[in-house]
């Protein structure tokens, strides 16, 4: 009878090794999160810190989880991810202008990066995208440049100046100075982070979504439209990006069109870091980028705050040649 | 009467590869039909011909309207449920996601029908949460068939069901399949290696050689036909 043998394989992919149920990468980050905990405790620099780069790190995240989210969809990597989330940021100052709250402006952005996403997806990937897989991502490059060239020409190269939402405010806790800033950007990115989850999770869109990615052939055989629910991850990636550019811009103040450049390379590294196929790893691997540069730029003499991009280049170079698979990644496994 | 499924003339090709060189054949509402023959000579490609996986030309008609122009979310739509070879089922979602993606198309609540899936496939309630790709081979087949049963299909599309599986688990998937068909009315056509087992369960049968049709008939034809009884049957 069928029951007879449903005992779990050891080998199944995606599980990692289970050591009783507990795989090495959640001891290390359990590891790692006890070492910040201790050392916040002990200097207040290292907390403020630690919340600093945290804060930051969920920017990096959101953008590395919205280039996962493209990456499962369509097997492409979007360079013009970052581009596109500079450019939401400016359609939220323009909106702003013309006399809009922040919040209104946030909120109206966010739907409009989603139509904007998905157009892209429906207009210039799709119809590459059947040809060749690399064809694509190079109309994502040009997208990149022709992104940028029409921000500069509708808005020009100089800063702009937004305001922010969370005002300068600075709380004390227990003798740490912590930056209302760094809060609201973390709680605004986690929940938009965990609202996307829970999308893909429980709702009957989102199970469509997840199958259309993961074996597109089958799920058209159960009357899922597949080309809908990949524009459709499109367009949320776009509203992902779109968070991370808002939440960029009051981190530095300034609005300009290299806002997200230096981000992307961050969001690559998080997302290569978590195993660019796994959403958990994006954002987690996000968090480890904020936090690490936050505090080897501060206790690690040789490395000042210009070798921030160098040293995320290198943890790139360094997972992809140590452990491709990432974090949370699994190891290739198709059936063909 | 009007056949539910009616293929004329239809070709496929992959590429420049020719699959099919024109078949035509009828499957009766309410039967099972077997489609036989050796490998390559089609059968997995008309499958996929009338579920709209492949690039095909003649004429498709189901339930008496034309389909050899839409895509498979469409013909799936319009009742056909296609259990693909290798299953389809997605190992990396849990069995209840599964089956939830069988009725993806439809809206409302499925609980009333997933406890007559249950009935059928009493084992599954108990491993809702599990993944798929955990389950044998075995479970992974009764698994896509009770997703396709949630399609609420008016036809099946079933592609070599017991490739893979031991033999007491083909004769129990076979035991299912007859009883969906006589309690539920499911039409179904079935692409079988396994002739004996396919010409048993099934009312009529097509032979299929090198893309074309070459033998037609009821299942007591088939199995009485001498070419089939050597070819396929091995007495």
């Amino acid at each position: 009878m069928a029951t007879a043998e449903s005992s779990p394989r050891p080998s199944f992919p995606g599980r990692g090794s289970a050591l009783g149920g507990i795989s090495p990468v959640s001891v290390l980050l359990v590891a790692v999160a006890a070492a910040l905990l201790v050392g916040c405790l002990r200097s207040e620099t290292f907390a403020q810190l630690t919340v600093e780069g945290l804060a930051l790190g969920a920017v990096y995240g959101s953008l590395a989880l919205a280039l996962v989210l493209v990456y499962r969809a369509t097997r492409i990597v979007n360079f013009a991810q970052g581009e596109l989330a500079m450019a939401t940021t400016y359609i939220a100052w323009q909106l702003i202008q013309w006399g809009l709250s922040y919040w209104e402006a946030f909120f109206a952005t966010l739907g409009i990066a989603f139509v904007l996403g998905t157009l892209l997806e429906v207009v210039l990937i799709r119809p590459v995208l059947h040809r060749s897989a690399i064809a694509a991502v190079i109309v994502t490059v040009g997208l990149f440049i022709l992104i940028d060239g029409a921000v500069t020409w509708i808005w020009g190269g100089s800063f702009k100046f937004m305001p922010s939402p969370f005002g300068t405010k600075i709380y004390h806790v227990g003798g740490v100075a912590i930056a209302r800033l760094y809060l609201g950007m973390l709680a605004v990115v986690l929940v938009s982070v965990v609202l996307v989850w829970a999308l893909f999770r429980f709702t009957k869109i989102g199970l469509g979504m997840r199958a259309a990615a993961l074996r597109p052939a089958e799920a058209a055989l159960v009357g899922i439209r597949v080309d809908r629910m990949l524009a459709v991850g499109w367009g949320l990636a776009a509203v992902l990006g779109a968070v991370a550019g808002l939440m960029a811009e009051p981190s530095q103040f300034l609005l300009e069109p290299t806002l997200m450049q230096p981000i992307l390379v961050y969001a690559f590294a998080a997302a290569v870091l978590g195993g660019l196929e796994s959403p958990a790893g994006a954002v987690v691997g996000g968090l480890a980028i904020g936090v690490s540069l936050s505090l080897i730029v501060q206790y690690v003499p040789a490395i000042s705050s210009e070798l921030q991009l160098p040293f995320a280049f290198a943890v790139l170079i360094v997972v992809l040649l140590i452990k491709p698979s990432g974090l949370f990644g699994r190891r290739e496994v198709r059936r063909v | 009467m009007s056949a539910l499924l009616e293929l004329e003339d239809v070709e496929a090709r992959y590429g420049p590869v020719h699959a099919l060189h024109g078949i035509s054949l009828a499957v009766e509402e309410g039967t099972i039909v077997a489609v036989l023959g050796p490998n390559g000579a089609g059968k997995t490609t008309t499958l996929r011909a009338v579920s709209g996986m492949v690039r095909r030309s003649g004429r498709i008609v189901f339930g008496g309207s034309p389909i050899e122009r839409l895509g498979p979310a469409a013909v799936s739509r319009l009742g056909v449920a296609h259990v693909p070879e290798g299953r389809g089922t997605f190992s990396e979602l849990t069995v209840w996601e599964n089956l939830r993606l069988g009725a993806y198309a439809r809206r409302g609540s499925i609980d009333s029908e997933l406890e007559r899936v249950f009935s059928y496939f009493p084992w599954l309630s108990q491993r809702r949460k599990q993944d798929a790709g955990t389950l044998s081979g075995g479970e992974q087949q009764m698994l896509a068939l009770a997703r396709a049963f949630l399609q609420r299909p008016r036809l099946l599309l079933l592609d070599e069901p017991s490739l893979g599986l031991a033999p007491v688990l083909v004769a129990e998937l076979f035991r299912i399949v007859r009883e969906l068909n006589e309690q539920e009315g499911l039409t179904v056509l079935l692409v079988e290696q396994n002739a004996h087992l396919a010409l048993q369960a099934a009312q009529a049968g097509y032979v299929l050689e090198a893309g074309r049709v070459t033998l037609a008939g009821t299942s007591d034809e088939l199995q009485a036909d001498d070419s089939v009884r050597r070819s396929y049957l091995g007495y």
